[in-house]
């Protein structure tokens, strides 16, 4: 116990590797502007990471189950667009769990397609991309969505409403990642997305029913993100059609960050909070150094890839790749 | 016996049996659905389809080579705007000031020049460090992003050079110059996978890394060289476009990464490595920009493009696991 060997280090690191370079990125923020670690300053950060947050902890369960989810993003927009022209139609009360349902039955196609059909998942969600972005401009005629009365509506209280002094969205992040976060680590549904990820053919010849628990991690995938546009919907309170654009690979690189191997098997809530947080910490740290915007992209490819090569150098035990 | 030699039939000829009920949809709907009085299948009409596709073309080839031998390459769009603002954005230097037209000349080589090494750039790091390609080249695409921004902010770089717009609208026995350079790099790249050695190993280490190292053929440097040569073909892509345009935004080519492999699925190449064709990928390029077209001819909005594009792909993707026994289906990234 006194003395560690140096493999000990190497295996303490490749465990909590991400922790410790969060640590590090927050003591040089701090040192480099005072204003950093002001409360006003970590709350504004953690808000602006909710929407992204909320993506990615469905995510998680998907990557963790072996499988990828590129359609996140352009999902998001749908029900975005769905929540706000819905919420003038039939009313917030009627127009959210409406949402949710519609949101839920693309992601139940995609679990039927990659979970019963077996199809591969990066082509399908690639396709779903593409046909959700589709959809959203069939169903919003290729005009921004707004609600009309802005101030006589209770809607806006999930982007923009706090409670206990804490905003709403921060709330509903920590909801999430608490109940998502203990049925990953401590239910045996939690237990089989693992074993899914990790050995699918072990998992299926231990008894685990394989598609069924791939289609339920996608159903996850998609009421996370029903959240995420309802929380989007609710600040703005009105939308453009590609409001999500992009953000799948957004999405994927906090939860790569926390350490979720595409292969499957492995990766926490825990640490996709971390992956998510630290994204959103680089962004406005780096702002408050006085750089432009465009650094925080340079720096998050420079972290992806250094925090994924330490991850597997300590794995394999050597640094350098053994490919000839 | 029968099965197999049809799924063969169907999987190699699919494609392209695909793009004769396009065109025979796309007529005949138009007949009674098309506001304009144009036949769709007007030789003019196919001669600019061919042109329009040749952007997303050129990348496609090399998304071939990449896709073969296993690897996924999403930063293929960044880098096509990085080239092409070096390509505008270096006419004005003043060290090219008294070079007249050859100016053309070394912007052309140095956006080419700077495509090569990004792409080789992932490549290295993909050999050495052993992480997948598909997050070094997703780490990659905001990096490089990150790049295309520091050059001019959120401001276009434009440059129009006059010479150049000529080359680009310039048509040779009938085919436009972009067209020419679609074709010339469809050929060279089938030229390479099917009879060089680079390609038959290309293949090999996408089919079965492990038997290919058992084999004695050094992974590391062939993937090193398709991905320096799908760097190479995205800077080509943005040369020819831009020369036209002589505008480039910041966020142009976003997005190109999906088409991209979009059209290299349909053609039929594996996305685990080891199958496919420039060919096929001709054909899928082909085939997107067709239904692009043809959905514009009868009516239908950008809208119902996506959504069929979209849909198309997963249905490809069905029909080809029910043409092959299962295996290979795994998902290996």
């Amino acid at each position: 116990m006194a003395t560690l060997t140096k493999q000990e280090i190497g295996t303490v690191l490749a465990k909590q590797g991400i922790l410790i370079a969060f640590a590090l990125f927050m003591i040089g923020f701090t040192l480099a502007n005072a204003k950093f670690l002001s409360p006003d300053n970590l709350f504004s950060v953690v808000r602006s990471s909710t929407i992204l947050g909320v993506m990615a902890l469905g995510v998680t369960f998907v990557v963790i189950s072996g499988n990828l989810d590129l359609s996140v993003g352009s999902m998001m927009s749908f029900s975005t667009i769905v929540v706000l022209d819905l919420h003038d139609k039939i009313g917030p009360l009627l127009a959210i769990p409406a949402m949710f349902a519609m949101t839920m039955a693309l992601g139940a196609m995609i679990g039927f397609l990659v979970g019963y059909l077996k199809l591969n998942s990066l082509i399908v969600t690639l396709g779903m991309l593409s046909a959700i972005h589709g959809l959203t401009l069939t169903y919003s005629g290729g005009k921004n969505m707004d609600i009309d009365n802005k101030d006589g509506t209770w809607f806006d209280v999930f982007g923009q409403g706090s409670a206990l002094g804490i905003p709403v969205p921060i709330l509903i992040f920590i909801a999430l990642a608490a109940l998502l976060g203990l049925l990953l680590a401590k239910t045996p549904f939690g237990r089989k997305v693992y074993a899914v990820g990790g050995n699918g053919t072990a998992a299926t010849f231990s008894g685990i029913h394989r598609a069924r628990t791939v289609f339920a991690c996608y159903i996850i995938s998609a009421f996370c993100v029903a959240t995420a546009g309802l929380i989007q919907a609710s600040r703005s309170m009105g939308s453009q059609n590609t409001v999500g654009q992009g953000m799948e690979l957004e999405v994927l690189a906090a939860v790569i960050l926390g350490g979720a191997s595409l292969m499957g098997g492995s990766g926490t809530i825990f640490k996709t909070v971390i992956g998510v947080l630290i994204l959103g910490f680089i962004q406005n740290g780096l702002l408050l150094m006085g750089l432009q915007f465009y650094v925080q992209f340079i720096v998050t490819w420079i972290i992806i890839i250094l925090a994924v090569w330490l991850d597997i150098a300590a794995k394999r035990g050597r640094l350098w790749s053994p490919i000839a | 016996m029968k099965t197999g030699a049809l799924s063969e039939a169907l999987k190699k000829g699919g494609i392209w049996g695909f793009i004769v009920l396009e065109l025979i949809f796309f007529s005949v709907a138009g007949q009674f659905l098309s506001l304009s009085n144009s036949a769709f299948m007007d030789l003019d009409n196919m001669l600019l389809l061919l042109k329009q596709s040749a952007p997303i073309g050129i990348i496609a080839m090399g998304m071939t080579m990449v896709m073969i031998n296993g690897n996924i390459d999403l930063s293929v769009g960044a880098t096509y705007a990085i080239a092409a603002i070096v390509l505008l954005d270096s006419m004005t230097w003043p060290i090219f000031a008294g070079l007249g037209d050859w100016v053309i000349l070394m912007s052309w080589t140095l956006a080419l020049l700077v495509g090569t090494a990004l792409g080789a750039l992932n490549g290295l790091i993909v050999w050495k460090t052993g992480v997948d390609a598909f997050i070094v080249t997703l780490g990659s695409m905001l990096g490089f992003r990150g790049l295309v921004f520091m050059f001019n902010g959120e401001n276009p770089t434009s440059n129009l050079n006059w010479t150049l717009v000529d080359f680009a609208e310039a048509e040779v026995l009938g085919l436009a110059t972009a067209t020419w350079f679609l074709l010339a790099v469809t050929l060279v790249v089938w030229f390479i996978m099917t009879r060089t050695v680079h390609g038959r190993n290309a293949y090999a280490i996408g089919d079965n890394r492990e038997a290919a190292v058992n084999a004695g053929i050094r992974v590391g440097p062939h993937m090193m060289i398709n991905f320096a040569i799908i760097g190479f073909l995205a800077a080509l892509s943005a040369v020819v476009f831009y020369s036209e345009s002589g505008s480039v935004n910041p966020n142009d080519g976003q997005l190109f990464e999906l088409w991209v492999i979009t059209a290299v699925v349909l053609g039929g190449t594996k996305i685990t490595g080891g199958a496919g064709s420039p060919i096929g990928t001709f054909g899928g390029v082909i085939a997107i920009q067709l239904l692009r077209k043809g959905l514009g001819h009868i009516g239908a909005d950008t809208s119902t493009v996506n959504l069929v594009i979209g849909l198309i792909l997963i249905a490809v993707l069905f029909i080809d696991r029910q043409l092959n026994v299962k295996g290979k289906q795994e998902l290996r990234i």
